[in-house]
């Protein structure tokens, strides 16, 4: 019963950080700009697909044409040879990086004054959009991937067996959290973007460049989204839905935590992390109620969530 | 329909203005009845059109006229559903007296929680609405004794409707039914909004802070315009309940709550007529396309959302009237 309980805790942290990694960019961005990005885990679900797509190498042709009766020869373009996993992960979190500043540039910055409502429909419009695209290209099925030796497998610490790979997720996520940590806290860019989420009037008023901080900030934490997507794959699986199933898991992360809040999405996504995976084990025929009763409960104690300010 | 210079001098006259029928609606309500003789072969899809649209109308009453996002407006529409699957059910087939039944549950429902979301705005708002409407679909979906579970509630048998018309399966009946329940709800909606009342609620939505200033109970106005929502929503669930027979788990899933708010804001919100039209192409499109790969369906959903809300921020009614606008400008 102990260790099942600690393996469950342990599993639940795990989970939890995975959860911190998704949603970390949506908490600081809202916080921001107020701008509702339903689509952040869209840009999560491409870095999950990306590493897919080169942990298992991309031929990338052009196939023989027959057009008025000439036959056009196929043409192979290039091909990229398989990649060990870890090496696909800079890639996961540089092309959603890419993708969010692209949507970034061209779709959302023409709605940060409009109400949550018109933001709502744009990010969700997209979400549908990258599922369908998502089953276009890929299908409907689960992706596997194929993690190396050295990450499958338990060990053994102080007599409890633990995954590997949730021990490196952890270490991983723990990394991160003390990098933006440390960023933020101690670099010039850090205190211009805590500005910016204090107060965006006063910021611009003191001649910070509110919207490129914005664009950089939106890009880091849609990276961050596409690297956590790439960690998930193991976990939690991909599929197409991805950017539809998560979207509540982490917005319940951002809601709880509190927006603009790192320490408060840590907080928030190591308990539903834990509560979730121990409602799992314990009580499975409730299913996700418990964790929608303690957001609803929660959300009516403290609308602006735990350490949120306004 | 089309909106008038706001400038009038009263508000008594703009309402006035307002409640007159317009020769354009009552073209609209006599082409409801025309898939009788055009289509009768799509009379079953007539009738999940016109239930939709009552439950768009319904969601405009709240998100249109008050300013109420909600991401869970589903909850009602399936409790509804269900209140009226299981009274029929457990032998209590008579479609009017369900259909009232699952409207006053619904009701309470919208009135107890009403008293919750009159607290919120904002992002806090659309997170509370969603979480209630995933609560009471996993707890749907957890008691599975009493509605079936994923398998959906089976057995709904209906009685003949006023004792003589039986439920068909080419939906004359069902259309017919629902076509006239669309139209009484409608009736009240449209003397609703045409009221001080609903003055009231689009100043609530315009600045929800003023409006307590000048004397207005807002909170009240919002709870009395949930409930009525909530109202509009179960019967629309009991209506499909009753003319499908069968209630399943997606009556409650956040995917209802999602496609009827595209409908909503493709249609136009805060215009009556809003919900019916953005439903009838929504349905007929889904109709149409959906049929080869369901799943794509959706990216041009989102297409079509993304486009309207850069260029058609009001929705088709909403670029309609602009157009009409413009064109009485020149003449």
């Amino acid at each position: 019963m102990i260790g099942s309980a600690f393996g469950v805790l342990f599993d639940g942290f795990a989970y939890g950080m995975l959860l911190f990694l998704l949603s970390v960019g949506l908490s600081v961005t809202l916080g921001m700009m107020n701008f509702v990005n339903l689509a952040h885990c869209s840009f999560a679900m491409l870095g999950g697909y990306v590493t897919v797509t080169l942990t298992m190498g991309l031929d990338c042709n052009i196939p023989p044409l027959q057009i008025l009766g000439w036959t056009f020869p196929g043409l192979h373009l290039f091909t990229i040879p398989p990649l060990p996993f870890l090496m696909t992960l800079p890639f996961a979190f540089l092309s959603a990086a890419l993708a969010s500043v692209v949507f970034e540039r061209v779709l959302y910055r023409r709605l940060y004054r409009a109400t949550d409502l018109d933001q709502c429909l744009l990010t969700i419009g997209i979400v549908f959009m990258s599922v369908a695209a998502a089953a276009y290209i890929y299908g409907t099925i689960q992706q596997p991937v194929n993690l190396p030796a050295y990450l499958r497998g338990t060990v053994a610490v102080m007599g409890q067996s633990l995954g590997v790979y949730r021990l490196f997720l952890i270490g991983t996520a723990l990394v991160v959290t003390l990098v933006l940590v440390l960023a933020l806290e101690y670099t010039r860019f850090g205190a211009q973007v805590r500005a910016a989420v204090d107060n965006q009037r006063m910021a611009r008023g003191l001649g910070i460049n509110v919207d490129w901080i914005f664009a950089v900030t939106f890009a880091l934490g849609s990276g961050l989204a596409g690297l956590g997507g790439a960690l998930a794959i193991e976990i939690i699986g991909l599929d197409h839905a991805f950017a539809f199933t998560y979207l509540v898991y982490v917005l319940i992360v951002v809601s709880v935590g509190g927006l603009g809040s790192i320490a408060g999405s840590f907080i928030a996504a190591t308990l539903l992390g834990i509560s979730d995976m121990a409602g799992k084990y314990y009580f499975p025929e409730l299913g996700a109620f418990l964790i929608y009763l303690v957001m609803v409960t929660l959300l009516m104690w403290r609308p602006v969530g735990l350490f949120g300010r306004r | 329909m089309t909106a008038s210079s706001p400038a009038v001098a009263a508000p008594q006259r703009y309402l006035e203005t307002q409640i007159r029928w317009h020769s354009l609606e009552i073209a609209f309500w006599l082409a409801a009845l025309l898939p009788f003789v055009v289509t009768p072969n799509y009379l079953q899809l007539a009738s999940q059109i016109a239930i939709t649209a009552l439950f768009a109308l319904s969601l405009d009453l709240i998100l249109g006229y008050a300013g109420i996002v909600s991401l869970g407006h589903a909850a009602y529409f399936g409790f509804g559903s269900y209140t009226a699957g299981l009274l029929a059910k457990h032998g209590w087939g008579e479609p009017l007296s369900g259909l009232l039944i699952a409207a006053v549950a619904a009701g309470l429902l919208g009135y107890a929680t009403s008293f919750i979301i009159a607290r919120f705005r904002h992002l806090a708002l659309i997170m509370i609405t969603l979480g209630l409407g995933l609560l009471l679909a996993e707890a749907a979906n957890s008691a599975s004794w009493l509605t079936g579970g994923a398998d959906g509630l089976q057995g709904v048998r209906m009685w003949k409707l006023l004792g003589i018309f039986e439920f068909d399966l080419y939906g004359y009946v069902g259309y017919s039914y629902s076509l006239v329940v669309l139209f009484l709800t409608f009736l009240v909606a449209r003397r609703l909004i045409n009221s001080p009342f609903g003055l009231a609620l689009r100043g609530i939505r315009e600045n929800a802070v003023r409006m307590p200033a000048i004397g207005a109970p807002s909170t009240a106005h919002i709870r009395k315009i949930y409930t009525i929502a909530a109202v509009m929503a179960g019967i629309a669930g009991a209506l499909l309940a009753q003319t499908t027979e069968t209630v399943s788990l997606e009556t409650l899933s956040f995917q209802r709550s999602a496609d009827v708010l595209v409908i909503l804001i493709l249609g136009g919100a805060g215009r009556l007529y809003g919900g019916i039209i953005g439903t009838i192409i929504y349905m007929v499109a889904r109709d149409q396309f959906s049929g080869t790969t369901p799943q794509y369906w959706y990216f041009w959903i989102g297409a079509l959302l993304v486009a309207v809300v850069i260029f058609l921020p009001n929705g088709i009614l909403g670029g309609l009237a602009r157009l009409t606008d413009h064109w009485r400008g020149r003449a």
